[in-house]
């Protein structure tokens, strides 16, 4: 369905352009890339603008009210919206302020200047338009975004494992952090990273998001067994999943 | 060229490309006055400070490399070094030396982005790197090419190219092998002549001429050139120890916009390569100050367009110094430490470091292990005051050549500084005229 040169834009929202980072190393290492797609705009690296485009990744989370307006643009001028990354997949480390209270987070930073500035709760793309795919991960995965591009250039949908990165740290043959008494979430978390932060020795942190029906009572367990502190547990949660532990069907989770 | 009176001025250029972040120019120019000029910040706020309350501290550094995906190793050795000050952790020469190496990568790697791809196509006239790409393709290889290696250095070092895993309070959780070391090695020495062929490519470019002097503050160690600890100096003449970064930093709300501003002996200062090459001329790499002769650099420089040769000449050096670091490690070999443990569970302890844009600060309280105060002030907060100060002196220079030049001259003026607006974590959003 798709032309041969589909064309291509980046948006960014509330991030840290990480993963518009990992864009260009992606196309450094695969120049030819730039053929099988027509980039047509991406404020980072160019002036030029788009009215229309086959394919929109957008990055980061939507933070502010103005945000809605350019997200609902972006979803009328594509044909597929992909969020790219944590912050648009699942709220990202952005989504931490939702435990707290908007105005709190704002006089702890900005002081007296506080109320010069909008913000809000933290979403995902997904709860404001409507989305085609996602690429999970703080930042992507380079060569995931890869494969989506050639999957997107054929016309069909990017592959998302939704197994938990203690698959590839099992096959990766690495010494379980969990084990040794070490917090991680690789039980909870989609692979697709290649257990990247088991294998150097760091527990995961959950930056892919959560498999579906993740066994979370049994990850409470396994930590309370390894002498990790709940408290360890919830504020390694915290960074990435605040966003879907709060809005998805685990309240089974209780916190205490 | 004279200001002329009567014409009317109206800039209002939303969301600046080849930047990162958002940022809008603004001017009002009319019968002779300038009754605005700023650069908005429209960046959406991320709290990160008000976020790292209450973590444990080993997450801070993970949290922290999250503000920026350009300058995150940065951010994260900051954050290293703030907690470890408040909790009396030493780490060894050998860890200091790969986070130093690491820190080297992403300023190459920053530098080359910014030089080739966001404001090279300034210098050519085209719109971007793409035209440039059909245009000059010799230069967009050439940078691709130099990327990879300093985005592999990263990622060799840290685990990711951003994003950091593997550098930790102490030490690091994971070393990478000898043989990956030396290919590294390798193609840093084969790096040389791209660096050349950079030196020459800009030696024929023209920037704008535009002077205007301002206090440059920069670390500064003896004897090295300083990336990471030290003490801050000014050109203007005095010296603080990093822990009174307050009194350097100096956050001020301003009248003319709700952007905090940074002052310190003037109305602002300057950070970053140009800031740097000033201070630190002595300790370049001799490479590096030759390559400044040849792009005719010399300190103390006072056009701001220029930070854009201070961050090649600063290329050279990374190189140079990166390839020394590694012929030392390659040599010696790493020896597989285990990170460095606390001594104390509280304390309070600031860290700092030359990021790509300038000095980055980060200080924490920690209280049992936990994080009960944070504080981060970046290289484009501290330079918004001194980027506005140019734009006002900029305009009257520039606007009798027309509307469109004087955009184009402020455009180039802003991306001269690389702001880095996504982690202006002080900067607020101004919306008005
Ligand atoms: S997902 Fe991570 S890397 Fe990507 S923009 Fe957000 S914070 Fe940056
Ligand atoms: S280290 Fe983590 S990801 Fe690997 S097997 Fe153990 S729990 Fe799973
Ligand atoms: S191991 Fe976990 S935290 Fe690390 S990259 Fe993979 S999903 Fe993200």
């Amino acid at each position: 369905m798709m032309k041969s040169a589909p064309t291509v834009a980046f948006f960014d929202f509330a991030g840290c352009e990480g993963c518009q980072l990992t864009v260009l190393d992606a196309l450094q290492t695969h120049p030819d890339l730039l053929s099988a797609i027509e980039i047509v705009e991406f404020r980072e690296a160019m002036s030029e603008k788009a009215d229309s485009y086959d394919v929109a990744f957008v990055e980061g989370s939507c933070t502010r009210e103005s945000d809605e307006t350019r997200l609902r643009r972006i979803r009328d001028q594509a044909t597929i919206v992909v969020a790219l990354g944590a912050c648009a997949h699942t709220g990202g480390v952005n989504a931490m302020r939702n435990d707290h209270e908007i105005d709190n987070l704002k006089r702890v930073v900005y002081a007296d200047a506080f109320d010069h500035f909008e913000a809000h709760q933290t979403r995902p793309i997904s709860e404001v338009i409507r989305i085609d795919a996602f690429l999970p991960g703080c930042p992507i995965d380079r060569e995931e975004f890869i494969r989506a591009v050639k999957a997107l250039c054929l016309g069909r949908m990017p592959v998302i494992p939704e197994v938990p990165v203690c698959m590839e740290c099992k096959l990766s043959e690495n010494a379980c952090l969990l084990q040794q008494g070490k917090p991680c979430l690789g039980p909870i978390t989609r692979a697709g990273c290649g257990a990247l932060c088991p294998s150097l020795g760091v527990g995961c942190e959950g930056c892919r998001g959560m498999i579906p029906n993740p066994n979370l009572e049994a990850l409470e367990t396994i930590f309370s067994q390894k002498r990790c502190s709940p408290r360890e547990l919830r504020s390694m949660l915290s960074l990435f999943l605040t966003h879907p532990l709060q809005s998805e069907e685990v309240t089974a989770y209780e916190s205490s | 060229m004279k200001a002329v009176k009567t014409k009317a001025i109206q800039i209002d250029i939303q969301h600046l490309t080849r930047a990162e972040g958002h940022g809008n120019i603004v001017v009002d120019f009319d019968n002779g006055e300038l009754n605005k000029c700023a650069l908005e910040i429209v960046e959406a706020p991320r709290f990160f400070e008000a976020l790292m309350r209450g973590k444990p501290y080993r997450q801070a550094s993970h949290i922290a490399s999250r503000i920026c995906g350009i300058c995150a190793v940065t951010h994260a050795t900051a954050s290293l070094r703030a907690s470890e000050k408040a909790l009396g952790i030493v780490p060894s020469p050998q860890t200091t030396r790969l986070r130093k190496l690491n820190i080297l990568g992403e300023m190459l790697d920053s530098h080359i982005l910014h030089v080739y791809m966001l404001v090279a196509p300034d210098l050519l006239e085209v719109g971007s790197v793409i035209p440039l790409a059909s245009s000059a393709p010799e230069l967009v290889l050439r940078a691709l090419k130099m990327k990879k290696v300093a985005g592999d250095l990263c990622q060799l070092i840290g685990g990711r190219h951003t994003h950091p895993i593997s550098m930790v309070t102490g030490g690091f959780t994971h070393y990478p092998s000898r043989e990956s070391l030396v290919e590294l090695y390798d193609r840093l020495v084969d790096l040389r002549h791209e660096m050349d062929a950079t030196v020459d490519t800009f030696q024929d470019l023209h920037f704008p001429e535009f002077e205007n002097e301002t206090e440059y503050l920069a670390l500064h160690t003896e004897g090295e050139y300083c990336l990471i600890d030290g003490e801050i100096i000014s050109s203007d003449g005095g010296s603080w120890p990093v822990e009174e970064y307050l009194e350097v930093t100096n956050e001020t709300v301003v009248h003319h916009s709700t952007a905090k501003h940074s002052r310190n002996q003037r109305r602002s200062y300057l950070v970053g390569a140009l800031a740097r090459f000033n201070i630190n001329f002595a300790d370049l790499h001799p490479k590096a100050r030759s390559a400044a002769s040849a792009l005719d650099l010399k300190p103390k420089c006072v056009n701001p367009y220029l930070n854009t040769v201070a961050q090649i000449v600063e290329m050279v050096h990374c190189v140079e110094e990166a390839i020394a670091i590694l012929t030392r490690i390659t040599r010696e070999g790493l020896s597989v430490e285990l990170p460095v443990v606390q001594k104390r569970p509280s304390g309070e302890g600031v860290g700092a470091c030359e990021a790509p844009r300038g000095t980055l600060y980060h200080h924490y309280a920690i209280q049992d292990e936990t994080i009960s105060f944070a504080n981060c002030i970046t290289p484009t907060a501290q330079n918004l005051a001194n980027i506005e100060a140019d734009m006002r002196a900029l305009v009257p220079q520039f606007c009798g050549q027309g509307k469109e030049t004087l955009s184009r001259h402020l455009e180039m003026l802003v991306r001269a500084y690389d702001p880095c607006i996504s982690c202006s974590t002080h900067a607020l959003e101004v919306r008005f005229i």
